[in-house]
């Protein structure tokens, strides 16, 4: 019931956030309406790094303590963060097309950055689909995970240089918006709607977390029928076995 | 320091199996470095007679047959543990773990180190690229790939090589990770045969020694989770 609550109040929160970057705030004068793009894009950003974060620690919380709950947690992290990611990337190519003239910009280290993570969780989340015994699957798994987060900054660094060791900062950079010459008010537009989206991401945790523990009951229910299952088709075997002349 | 020298005789005792392994007859090595060179030709094929877009696009294409014949590789080193049943001993083993990725990561350098060797020349003769002057920063470069591929390729391995779908597994978590790698082991080719005219070489040797060190540390942290079960 609080968790529904939650859910109630995120959807009104990212209505209210909605309206307000898109009706309330002014355009912004060099990108016009494009630019509020922006508030669901940065903020879906930020709320990927830190499902990834979560499922990073979760997975070495697992490791020490070997509790199933915690990977549940892990489980949940990455799911919601390549929602979040894949989400970030689409707003980056809606606001990379008027703003840029393309799509897909390579010259940009986080788009690039960006499209990696997806496929470094996307990696994960196929993995785990691929081992049946909970505790392995939980083990393994938080090595993925935490050998991807410790990636990240990496593969952050070397795109970055990677567009070039002595090229200043390109005009039009998304990190632009966010320094602190931004007006105050397209600034707490894009903290409202973190707000509102770290609403969604709490709610959405919660609901998957919930979700991994069912599916985890189900998976043990069916174990343990399946056990029965030959242990009884064993006993009537043998039966048959003695009855026979 | 007796048990860092107890660790490093553990580690190059294994080491020493996998190319003792490969001496006798496991061919694993070099089968990879013939598909590698295969690559390369197909490559070749791909983009044309020009030989001039060749030699331009030759140290990506050298470091990607790199990558895919590394894939295979440390595949195979594994691979030819589980098939013998040998991988359960090699975790009964009452020796440090880190010590056994110390060992199964030496082997995997030494045969990518081996297949890094043998396709510079390849590519410089197929693609028209003058390498034999710019030897020493490339053969750094080499060293440098091939032990962080090692690294997280030994780790990778060992947490694929008893799943299904293993050939596919490996490559998609193992690609996405080894990207700064290539990205940079590119770069510093690229550097090395142009006679570094930007003075760049040394901030992308540097990248590769930062990401060998920290997934050497990771893999020896984590390779213990992979051997228990």
């Amino acid at each position: 019931m609080k968790t529904r609550i939650l859910g109630f109040a995120a959807l009104l929160a990212v209505a209210a956030a909605t309206v307000n970057g898109l009706f309330i705030v002014p355009a912004d004068l060099n990108q016009g309406d494009a630019q509020r793009i922006m508030y669901p894009h940065v903020a879906s950003a930020w709320l990927a790094y830190l499902s990834f974060g979560v499922t990073a620690m979760a997975g070495i919380g697992y490791l020490v303590r070997r509790d199933l709950r915690l990977d549940a947690i892990a489980l949940a992290g990455a799911e919601v963060g390549v929602m979040f990611t894949a989400f970030a990337i689409w707003g980056g190519m809606m606001w990379g097309r008027p703003v840029w003239g393309v799509f897909w910009q390579w010259e940009d280290p986080r788009l690039t950055t960006t499209a990696l993570l997806l496929a470094l969780y996307a990696g994960y989340l196929l993995f785990r689909r691929l081992t049946d015994d909970p505790h392995r699957r939980a083990a393994r798994a938080a090595v993925v995970g935490l050998i991807a987060a410790i990636d990240i900054p990496i593969v952050h660094f070397s795109v970055i240089w990677w567009r070039g060791l002595h090229q200043g900062p390109t005009i039009g950079d998304p990190s632009k918006i966010l320094n602190p010459s931004a007006p105050p008010l397209f600034v707490l537009a894009l903290m409202g709607m973190l707000a509102a989206f770290t609403l969604v991401w709490g709610y959405l945790m919660i609901r998957r977390y919930q979700l991994a523990r069912t599916e985890w009951q189900i998976e043990e229910h069916g174990r343990l029928g399946r056990i029965s299952a030959a242990r009884r088709s064993f006993i009537t075997e043998s039966i048959t076995e003695e009855a026979a002349p | 320091m007796s048990a860092l020298r107890r660790h490093a005789t553990i580690a190059l005792a294994i080491a020493r199996k996998d190319a003792l392994a490969e001496l006798r007859g496991r061919q694993a090595v070099g089968s990879t470095i013939f598909f590698a060179a295969l690559v390369l030709l197909l490559f070749g094929f791909a983009l044309g007679p020009d030989s001039g877009r060749l030699a331009e696009a030759a140290p990506g294409l050298l470091w990607l047959a790199i990558v895919f014949g590394g894939l295979l590789t440390v595949a195979r080193l594994h691979q030819m543990e589980a098939d013998d049943g040998a991988l359960e001993q090699l975790a009964l083993y009452p020796v440090d773990r880190r010590a056994v990725y110390a060992g199964k990561a030496l082997a995997g350098a030494g045969a990518m180190l081996l297949l890094g060797g043998l396709l510079f020349p390849v590519v410089a003769i197929l693609y028209g690229v003058p390498l034999g002057a710019a030897w020493l920063p490339l053969a750094v470069t080499v060293v440098l790939g091939s032990v962080g591929f090692a690294a997280v390729g030994t780790a990778y391995a060992g947490l694929t090589v008893r799943m299904r779908a293993r050939e596919v597994m490996l490559p998609l978590l193992m690609l996405p990770i080894v990207a700064p790698l290539l990205l940079a082991a590119v770069k510093a080719t690229v550097a090395a045969v142009a006679g570094d005219p930007f003075g760049e070489l040394g901030a992308w040797l540097q990248l590769l020694v930062g990401f060998d060190i920290v997934m050497l540390i990771a893999g020896a942290a984590t390779y213990g989770f992979l051997l228990e079960d």
